[in-house]
């Protein structure tokens, strides 16, 4: 458990302010510690909300007159502190502490009772009034945090404050929202600005990244309150809300004081509602007071069950001190939150379970498999969240019914039943509609993080004031958005007609975010974040002939295995799926009542079990629509053994090493064991962890690395035609008891070959060997070749003639020349064991066939054409860091991954590293972060009887920690009806991922004349069907919407790529490799491949700069890849993915090549330069943190090459140009005048 | 009413294109246990593909193995039998399903062992869509053909 929680850790605490980190450890850890040794569960990363909490605390503490100053300082500071006292601070000063907090949202009893502790300090800091304002506004953008909640939550949230960092690219929202952002953040806004932001921004996500931020604190805030340790602070915030809400006495014992203080709170909150418009922050008093008053009201009357208590309470006591007031409001957020996740939750995301495994191997029998853990629901959660029954009771009661009154779509019915006892059926959210009440819900769950926080019911008091009122305002508002202005707004600019042949830029100077699907806030808030998931048309068309209409490809890309900076981690006895398709409940799944549910994917409706009933975040009973499977799109749940065929396999690692002469020539070994030896304790695993190695040429030999012996020993076993183990066990050996024997043979080999005249590699029969050594347990095997095997089975040929490099008729050879290695890898795969392929080689090696040992096993392909250890250094460069990520990245064990999808659509081609075992189930034996898949969909019946798709994904793996775990990604678009918003909700990026894949199957499948004529049709159909059907443009100029503008660029970038390009030199093993790397990387990192970014780099300012990591990290402009951009005054960076080229023209400012290069001028700099000095100059300094920024977003860390100018290397550089003409290939402006003449036919 | 040559092709014919209607059916049923149960295409390529070994391997076989390769064999054995009979209606009839059997042979995936189905592509929907129209198609083709079979063992018997 603690696991998951680890990796959100780090980066909360990494992003933390120091103030904030010192105040959480201070705070926390008493906290923390008591949950904590009872809870296996209770995921690290919970521990980081508190800290968050604390920081806020800190900030209230500070006092009010801070608070006044606060608004100012920290513009998303004062959003999220209004709303949250406490974690408003948070936000407000590093967005990263923001994100920490999203993160944990899900569990962390314990940082509520930091909460409290911090919050009452808080709360009279918070006496601002103005807060008030501030927080209404922020409820509805926590709403939209909920969905982003996630780690791209966090990125956002920082980015808003200081431009993009790149884990912003997710959220595509999240470039809204840094515009956004300056709007609401200013203190001198009034609350009502920042509600018509957030409408406006609805459909933008600017309002996301807020709302990250106040997840995060609230959700913190919430899981505090969960741990038993704490229970008593806890509970008696919980009951002080409760009480307040309903101003009715708690039965709640020793909570009278408590209750006390909430009524005060409440009426402090109305207090101070009106209080706000006279602070600092209020500067339009108008609008914030007209804004809070209408807020106020319905608050009070929505959130309450017992909402007539509250008004009551509320308005006399206005006059009360400003602290107890933000006290209250306090609360108030929280239960709203609370109230607000709860219904989100129900209506559209379903919560992903990788049940897929267990339907296919194990079956789980109930669509909600119990495990067999005896604790009742409560431990789980407390692990999580650390609530307890009790508690739950009176809370829910109180707070079901607010969070509910809060938000009027969610049904107002369902909060009055859910008040009165927890038993009480809520009849919440019938329907999914867009969303309202999602947004509420997430509020509520990073809300009711805070209140138990607080302990002390008084701190939560104010919150609740301020919630109440932005509850309704924003409920309404965002709703009102979400059905007019989102749906209106986006489509007009992405249907913006552009005459392509007469834009010039059509490259935007900023990076390309994705489409957000036309949904309202609430759902798209709650939903997948693109960088995991994403499909190439948000809107779904609603019938097979529409799309046949649209010419467009209809896919998902999908990055399932992503790193992720948050992840809610949950542990939980019942695993809630649909009983008759298998679906994970999610988000976008409805609630019937509070006993039932309703499919999304189905449509069959479920019964909701009783533990799901208990909500481990609130601690509250009776409302399953504020669980976490509920409030976030990707979730990642701890699996019971009902998902596992067997015990959960250690982790495995086997290198099998070539070591014939042409491998020792080219001096890979020690660069390998080099690394191996740095990250032999980074190794992902746990105690079981085993190792084994295997080398061959032309006989194949074992190392003995048992415990105990002196040194290693090498068994030799030249029978290759029946390859056999020369000793059943030692060969795999325990990392930790052999470390010795291991280190010593990694400092042996590279030598120990040195003499070798070996010129064979039998590789066929070493993968046998290794085979057999792997089956009993599975695992990976990393093999390292040189050349072509040629002994023994699997003995391949050349088949490249190297004359026919340049053709451009026929390719051929794309196909395996033999299914041995096909074979291989299907058994491997069945043995649940992965071959990544490490292919060095100078020559030709028949990639083509060899890749194969890796696509079918779900292992991964490195290639280092012309490597030499010496000869070559940017090579051997790339291959020691991709090693060191590839060693040390996370790794998933027996993995399957089913694809679930709304009835109607059907899943139809998948591309990737996989073997597909049935039309939905794809078996990986591994899984790696860097894996990307992709599936084209196809619409079998009509969509027309829904407004709403749903796509889910659940990955069943075996993390290196022996744990079962299941991750599901819930991703939810609209369905339409019309040719014009399929065309405006294409996502451009997306589409061309898929038509590579696609274009890389037919080429294969047929021939690449082929693929390229169908790669040209994929542009001239949409864009001649779109003339004809929805454009009234007359057909002589090429024009094509807004959304598509980017696709001639794209499509020319592709058919310029050495996978498909025709008529320039490409050996036949790069075009392979590049053909394998379409199929397998995710979308982020293949859209560099396919269109690299180009930079200018000589006058790089501070000019929307962001700041990440307390670095300045300049942003330079976009520049179209064409030599026209290029001026002999300038260098230029270009970001291939894989490799960076800086080009230094001839007339390059020396200024530049002295402080950024060190040399005194051009003629000086070295033709091969791989490393940027570090020189203490700005300019140096400025590049250095951009380079470093760019890198620090890849997995694999990319070489740098210099080019000089008129240097040789420069056609690589200049290959990438793809706008300009060649000597084979249009330039861009003559593929368009292709293309109009191809429509026009 | 002598029995004659092309009698007994007509006869053997009627027999074997009884069993590759029973062939025609598992094929189909194969392809929708493929589609809808979800079972392992790895064991169902290896019940399609007919190696013996495989066979012993997966009980559930039986007659599976006999399918592919062993259709092809059978229709062209007969196709040959109606060609030394001189039966050119009947020959000139089948010859299409024969080009058909060869193409389709001849264009399988790499495959060391004989076999026409890749269990790593086989769960692509178009091509599973294929081979099941492909097998309702050769469904229909036998049963007339059996059809025919009969009317032409009958008339060649009482002609002759």
């Amino acid at each position: 458990m603690s696991a998951p929680a680890g990796s959100p850790h780090p980066a909360a605490g990494a992003r933390m302010p120091p103030k904030l980190g010192g105040a959480a450890s201070g705070l926390a850890p008493p906290q923390q510690n008591g949950p904590a040794p009872s809870q296996m569960q209770v995921p690290s990363g919970y521990g980081l909300p508190h800290q968050n909490y604390m920081a806020p605390s800190g900030h209230y503490s500070q006092g009010p007159g801070k608070m006044t100053s606060l608004p100012l300082d920290n513009q998303c500071d004062n959003y999220y502190s209004r709303p949250y006292t406490v974690p408003t601070q948070n936000v407000g000063t590093p967005s990263s502490a923001n994100q920490p907090g999203a993160q944990q949202m899900y569990g962390r009893g314990p940082p509520a009772s930091h909460m409290g502790g911090s919050t009452p300090g808080s709360i009279q800091g918070a006496l601002a009034s103005a807060s008030h304002p501030y927080t209404s506004a922020s409820q509805p953008y926590s709403s939209f945090g909920n969905r982003y909640s996630s780690p791209a939550t966090y990125s956002a949230s920082s980015s808003a404050s200081q431009g993009y960092p790149s884990t912003c690219s997710h959220y595509p929202v999240s470039t809204v929202s840094n515009v956004v952002y300056p709007n609401v953040s200013y203190p001198s806004l009034p609350a009502s600005e920042p509600y018509g932001q957030m409408f406006t921004s609805q459909s933008a996500p600017s309002a996301r990244p807020v709302n990250d931020s106040y997840s995060g604190p609230s959700t913190a805030v919430t899981y505090p309150s969960r741990p038993p340790p704490p229970p008593s602070q806890h509970h008696h915030q919980q009951q002080q809300s409760h009480s307040g809400y309903s101003s009715v006495p708690w039965s709640a014992p020793g909570l009278p004081p408590a209750q006390d203080n909430l009524i005060r709170n409440q009426m402090g909150s109305l207090a101070p509602a009106n209080n706000r418009p006279s602070n600092n922050e209020n500067v339009q008093p108008p609008k914030s007071s007209s804004i809070v008053s209408t807020v106020l009201p319905g608050p009070s009357s929505t959130r309450m069950p017992p909402a007539p208590s509250h008004p009551v309470g509320p308005l006399p006591s206005a006059p009360p001190t400003p602290e107890q007031m933000q006290t209250k409001g306090m609360q108030y957020g929280d239960y709203v939150n609370n109230q607000a996740s709860s219904t989100p939750t129900p209506l559209s995301s379903a919560s992903d379970d990788e049940e897929e495994e267990d339907e296919d191997e194990e079956a789980g029998v109930d669509s909600s498999s119990t495990t067999s853990s005896a604790s009742p629901l409560p431990n789980s959660y407390d692990a999580l969240e650390g609530g307890s029954y009790p508690d739950m009771h009176s809370s829910s009661a109180s707070s079901p019914a607010p969070d509910r009154a809060s938000e009027p779509n969610s049904t107002l019915a369902q909060a009055l039943s859910a008040a009165p006892a927890p038993t009480a059926p809520h009849p919440t959210k019938v329907a999914k509609p867009f969303g309202y009440g999602y947004p509420t819900l997430q509020p509520a769950y990073q809300n009711a993080a805070p209140p138990p926080s607080s302990g002390g019911g008084h701190p939560s008091g104010p919150g609740y004031s301020g919630y109440p009122q932005h509850y309704p305002g924003v409920n309404q508002l965002s709703s009102g958005l979400g059905g007019l202005s989102l749906q209106s707004s986006p489509q007009p600019e992405s249907l913006r007609p552009v005459n392509l042949t007469q834009e010039k830029n059509i490259l935007p100077p900023t990076p390309i975010w994705a489409p957000i699907p036309n949904l309202s806030a609430e759902l798209s808030k709650l939903n997948c974040s693109p960088d995991s998931f994403r499909c190439t048309l948000t809107n779904i068309p609603q019938t097979q002939a529409l799309l046949n209409k649209a010419k467009l490809p209809l896919g998902l890309l999908l990055h399932p295995f992503r790193d992720l900076t948050q992840l809610p981690v949950i542990t939980s006895n019942t695993i809630v799926r649909c009983r008759s398709c298998r679906t994970y409940i999610n988000p976008f799944v409805s609630f019937i009542d509070q006993r039932r549910w309703k499919c999304n994917l189905c449509y069959r409706v479920n019964d909701v079990p009783e533990e799901f009933l208990y909500n481990p975040l609130t601690r509250s009973y009776g409302e399953p629509h504020k669980r976490p499977e509920v409030q976030n799109s990707t979730v990642e749940f701890i699996a019971s053994s009902d998902y596992m065929l067997r015990p959960p396999q250690p982790a495995v690692y086997l290198f099998v090493l070539d070591v014939s002469h042409n491998a020792v020539e080219a001096g890979y070994l020690s660069v390998l064991c080099q690394s191996l030896l740095d990250n032999l304790d980074k190794l992902p695993g746990d105690s079981r962890t085993r190792i084994g190695f295997m080398t061959f040429d032309s006989t194949i030999h074992f190392y003995n690395l048992q415990e105990g012996l002196s040194q290693p020993q090498m068994l030799i076993v030249s029978d290759i035609d029946d390859v056999f183990l020369p000793t059943p066990d030692s060969l795999l050996v325990n990392l930790h008891e052999s470390k010795e024997l291991i280190k010593d043979l990694l400092n042996a080999l590279p030598n120990m070959f040195i003499n070798t005249r070996e010129t064979h590699s039998a590789l066929g029969p070493a993968l046998q060997a290794a085979f057999k050594l792997m089956s009993p347990t599975g695992g990976r095997v990393s093999v390292f070749q040189t050349q072509l095997p040629s002994l023994g089975a699997g003995l391949l040929q050349s088949r490249e003639d190297p004359n026919q490099r340049s053709s451009t008729k026929v390719v051929h050879h794309l196909g395996p020349a033999t299914d041995f290695y096909k074979k291989l890898a299907l058994d491997c795969s069945g043995q649940q064991t992965a071959v990544d392929l490490f292919l060095l080689s100078s020559q030709y090696s028949d990639l083509a066939s060899l890749a194969c040992m890796s696509k079918y096993s779900a292992g991964c392909i490195f290639y280092y054409p012309s490597f030499h250890s010496t000869h070559n250094p940017s090579q051997a460069e790339k291959l020691q860091k991709d090693l060191k990520r590839y060693l040390t990245r996370k790794i998933g064990f027996e993995a399957v991954m089913r694809i679930r999808c709304t009835k109607g659509l059907s899943m139809h081609t998948f591309h990737g590293n996989f073997f597909v075992r049935s039309t939905d189930l794809l078996s990986l034996a591994n899984i790696n972060p860097d894996a990307g898949f992709a599936v084209q969909l196809l619409i079998e019946e009509s969509l027309t009887d829904t407004s709403l798709v749903c796509f889910q994904t659940a990955l069943l793996y075996t993390s290196s920690k022996g744990e079962r775990r299941i991750r599901v990604h819930t991703l939810c678009l609209p369905v339409v009806s019309s040719l014009a918003d399929v065309y405006a909700g294409v996502d451009v990026q997306a589409a061309i991922c898929l038509l590579a894949n696609m274009a890389v199957d037919r080429s294969v499948s047929s021939s690449l004349s082929d693929a390229r004529d169908a790669l040209v049709n994929a542009v001239v159909d949409p864009l001649s069907a779109y003339s004809s059907v929805v454009s009234s443009v007359p057909r002589s100029t090429l024009t094509a919407p807004s959304s598509l503008k980017l696709l001639p660029l794209y499509v020319l970038a592709l058919l310029k790529q050495k996978a498909f390009r025709t008529g320039t030199s490409t050996r036949l093993d790069d075009r392979v490799y590049a053909m394998c790397q379409m199929k397998s990387q995710p979308l982020v990192h293949l859209m560099k491949m396919i269109h690299p970014n180009l930079y200018r780099i000589d006058r790089l300012t501070d000019e929307g700069a962001i700041h990440v990591n307390d670095r300045v990290v300049p942003q330079p402009s976009l520049q179209k890849l064409s030599a026209e951009k290029l001026t002999r005054e300038g260098a230029f960076l270009m970001d291939c993915g894989s490799v960076f080229y800086i080009w230094i023209g001839k007339g390059c400012d020396n200024n530049f090549i002295e402080n950024v290069l060190g040399y005194p001028d051009f003629a000086a700099v070295p033709p091969k330069m791989t490393h940027l000095p570090e020189l203490d100059t700005l300019s140096s300094e400025r590049t250095r943190s951009f380079i470093t920024w760019l890198r620090d977003n890849r997995p694999l860390s990319p070489v740098l090459h210099m080019v000089k100018d008129e240097s040789p290397a420069k056609t690589e550089f200049f290959q990438h140009l793809i706008e300009d003409r060649t000597e084979a290939a249009f330039s861009y402006y003559e593929f368009l005048i292709h293309i109009q003449q191809q429509i026009c036919k | 009413m002598a029995f004659t040559f092309a009698a007994f092709c007509y006869m053997l014919a009627l027999l074997l294109t009884a069993a590759l209607i029973f062939f025609a059916i598992w094929h189909i049923i194969a392809f929708d246990e493929l589609k809808t149960d979800y079972k392992n295409p790895i064991d169902q390529c290896n019940t399609l593909n007919p190696t013996v070994e495989k066979l012993k391997k997966i009980k559930r076989v039986k007659i599976a193995l006999k399918l592919v390769l062993p259709e092809y064999l059978i229709h062209a054995f007969f196709c040959v039998m109606f060609l030394c009979a001189a039966e050119w209606l009947t020959l000139g009839l089948n010859m299409p399903l024969l080009a058909y059997h060869i193409w389709r042979y001849m264009s399988r995936p790499v495959m060391s062992g004989p076999g026409l189905y890749d269990p790593t592509t086989i769960m692509n929907a178009d091509i599973l869509a294929y081979c099941q129209k492909e097998g309702w198609c050769k469904l229909a083709f036998y049963l007339l053909a059996f059809f025919y079979y009969l009317y032409g063992m009958i008339y060649v018997l009482v002609s002759s």
